[in-house]
């Protein structure tokens, strides 16, 4: 297993393995799931609340269909991990952040500083994607 | 027009400092080529056959002459003294340093410009019509909705890499100057029967190497659910547009794969859940926005009349101006099609000098247009021959708007290193063949368009007359398409036949262009009585 680099949470880290998207709808004790590109993360909405782990697969980091999956799982109201696993780059680390990843395991580690730097990169940001809970720009131009 | 506030410039300021840092860890080492493309790509920049080339975005192909003068400041000190206006409104620099490429980007965040999302498999620079704000039959002035827009696409976490690049275009007229429904999404702002403004959305249109026109998949999306309707959009093209082949995963391929009803259907399904979560901007955030496009100080009392006793002015009037919605005013448009010279190509001298135009005469504004030229929106009547006159001196008056002239060229084999074949030579003989005033008056509004290989950045596919470059067992062979059109009726061309030489080519488009003076009928346009008569009668006079 790779292991996680960076994680923004509190709670105890989950370390049960994951299944296949598939595996995880027959496996009704299996509590750690992982979507691949190609798999429909609506397919686990049945299944939320015995959810304690989502890894989002990456094997290209040019491929983004994970940022879809992780944010329509936020939405959803999924609150465990969301970990993203596989090709990840240190320019992208803000904008999974934003989209509802919570814990970064690389397949090789990131170079620390770098990475910190960029997670931090942005100080406001356009959209509001609602899932990491931010402030849209427009927002803060129109206060409530 | 718009002004940053401080929110936008710190996005852009955060934006060059992201870019310094991954330039440096690139020269470091830290990044390879393979893994520094796709970042670099985000800002703009191609690595292209002779150098870098940087492209920069001109925000649907508004400026105002503080930028303008410093896109030709830039041609001048990182370049080769010239740039190149695109067809997607914007302006590019094919001979730029890598290392150089931070402190570009600096310069222009200190006049409100970026090369953010200029290439790349992201949501691209909008673009919109030209005319925008000036026109006389626009229902609203498309500019603020397509800014919304851009400020919504810009570092959207969940859009950077989509399948393949994305390009949106907003209108508000009828006449469209935009080629909206050759955009993988087309939007057109409509006035409803209770009098609201709202988007007509229409999606998987494109033109590379399987062209299609985009059909209309909502007739009314309401002004305060724009965003979540075009995210709903993206994000049934992010989960599902192909990515398993480069020349399948554009929208249209999606949209015509299941059919335009499904993607209808999965787009409103998602729009419906989307419309639960508070993602929309509210309405106050539009009229913040349409507040900076308000029409400037027009002279309510500016005269109508307009001295056309030089007859090289009365020309470049009649071909190169456009009626306005206020009296006394015009639009004036700069051909950037000199005989013999390359389409979209302007000095830093000519760029600074359109500037000062613009400024002194257009209330500091100019527009690029996407067949590559310059529009000065807003110019007094009293004050057009001056103008032109300015413009004649510095090699910019060439009367060919949107005749054979007015050529769309992609950059070709001479820069791109995707290319088949060289297009601006074409161009260059073409316009040389039909450079004399009289003739391009004869045949009129012919709009020629050449593409150097099957990605179509020539729009070859929507030109009355279109060039297609191919590569054939090593030699350059020019392939003719007739009858495409990227205005309100648009349509595709059809290849006439066999190939041709450079050369032939062009012997090639002076027989079709024959076969229409002699059976044009009234006032018909080539395309109009090509559309009358068909394919035959020029495949006889070109092949026969």
């Amino acid at each position: 297993m790779v292991d996680v680099q960076f994680r923004f949470r509190e709670d105890e880290a989950v370390n049960d393995p994951a299944v296949t998207v598939d595996a995880f709808s027959q496996q009704t004790n299996a509590t750690a799931v992982r979507i691949e590109p190609g798999d429909d993360a609506r397919d686990l909405l049945p299944h939320l609340d015995r959810l304690a782990l989502v890894e989002v697969s990456f094997p290209a980091w040019t491929d983004g269909r994970g940022y879809s999956s992780a944010r329509i799982l936020r939405e959803a109201g999924y609150a465990g991990e969301m970990r993203a696993v596989g090709d990840l780059v240190i320019d992208m680390l803000s904008h999974l952040r934003r989209c509802g990843f919570d814990a970064f395991a690389p397949e090789k580690a990131l170079n620390e500083e770098d990475a910190r730097n960029a997670f931090d990169r942005w100080d406001n940001v356009y959209q509001a994607t609602v899932v990491d809970g931010r402030q849209a720009i427009w927002a803060k131009r129109h206060p409530a | 027009m718009y002004k940053y506030d401080e929110y936008d410039q710190q996005m852009v300021d955060t934006r060059v400092a992201e870019f310094r840092d991954q330039v440096r860890r690139r020269l470091a080492g830290d990044l390879t080529e393979d893994q520094f493309k796709p970042l670099r790509l985000q800002n703009g920049l191609y690595l292209q056959l002779h150098a870098y080339m940087l492209r920069v975005a001109v925000p649907y192909g508004t400026l105002n002459s503080a930028q303008m003068t410093l896109l030709g400041d830039i041609a001048d000190k990182y370049d080769r003294g010239y740039g190149h206006f695109t067809t997607r409104q914007n302006i590019q620099y094919n001979w730029i340093k890598l290392e150089d490429t931070p402190d570009i980007l600096a310069e222009l965040a200190k006049v409100e410009m970026h090369a953010i999302q200029t290439s790349g498999n992201c949501i691209r620079n909008i673009s919109s019509d030209q005319f925008a704000g000036a026109a006389a039959e626009e229902i609203v002035d498309p500019r603020p909705y397509a800014e919304l827009l851009r400020q919504w696409s810009s570092f959207h976490p969940e859009f950077l890499v989509l399948p393949r690049k994305f390009k949106i275009a907003v209108i508000a007229s009828e006449t469209d100057r935009a080629a909206m429904r050759l955009h993988d999404i087309g939007i057109k702002m409509v006035k409803n029967d209770a009098g609201e403004i709202g988007a007509q959305f229409y999606a998987g249109g494109g033109m590379g190497r399987t062209p299609m026109i985009a059909p209309l998949i909502r007739e009314f999306v309401p002004l305060d659910q724009l965003i979540t309707f075009s995210e709903a959009c993206l994000r049934v093209y992010n989960r599902y547009g192909r990515r398993d082949n480069k020349y399948k995963a554009r929208i249209k391929i999606l949209v015509h794969e299941l059919g335009r009803d499904e993607y209808v259907r999965q787009v409103e399904e998602e729009f419906a859940h989307l419309l639960t979560q508070p993602i929309e901007p509210p309405l106050a955030e539009l009229e913040r926005i349409k507040a900076h496009f308000v029409d400037p100080g027009f002279d309510a009392n500016a005269s109508d009349d307009l001295d056309l006793t030089d007859p090289d002015f009365r020309l470049w009037v009649e071909r190169n101006t456009h009626a306005h919605k206020q009296a006394g005013y015009v639009i004036a448009t700069v051909s950037l099609k000199p005989i013999g010279g390359i389409p979209g190509d302007a000095t830093a001298d000519q760029i600074r000098l359109m500037a000062k135009l613009a400024k002194d005469y257009s209330f500091d504004e100019l527009r690029v247009t996407h067949a590559q030229n310059i529009v000065f929106p807003h110019v007094k009547k009293a004050d057009l021959y001056t103008v032109w006159k300015a413009l004649d001196e510095a090699g910019l008056s060439t009367a060919n708007l949107d005749t054979v002239g007015d050529i769309i060229a992609c950059p070709g084999l001479d820069y791109c290193s995707l290319a088949n074949a060289r297009s601006i030579p074409v161009a260059q003989k073409i316009s040389e063949r039909f450079g004399s005033a009289e003739r391009q008056a004869e045949i009129g509004e012919l709009k020629l368009k050449i593409s150097g290989c099957i990605n179509a950045c020539g729009h070859h596919h929507a030109g009355h007359i279109g060039i297609l470059g191919v590569d054939k067992k090593g030699l350059e062979n020019y392939q003719l398409l007739l009858g495409g059109s990227e205005g309100a009726d648009t349509s595709l061309g059809q290849i006439t036949g066999p190939g041709f030489t450079e050369d032939g080519v062009v012997d090639a488009i002076e027989k079709a262009t024959e076969v229409y003076l002699a059976n044009k009928e009234g006032e018909e346009r080539f395309l109009d009585t090509y559309r009358r008569i068909g394919m035959a009668p020029f495949k006889e006079a070109i092949y026969g």
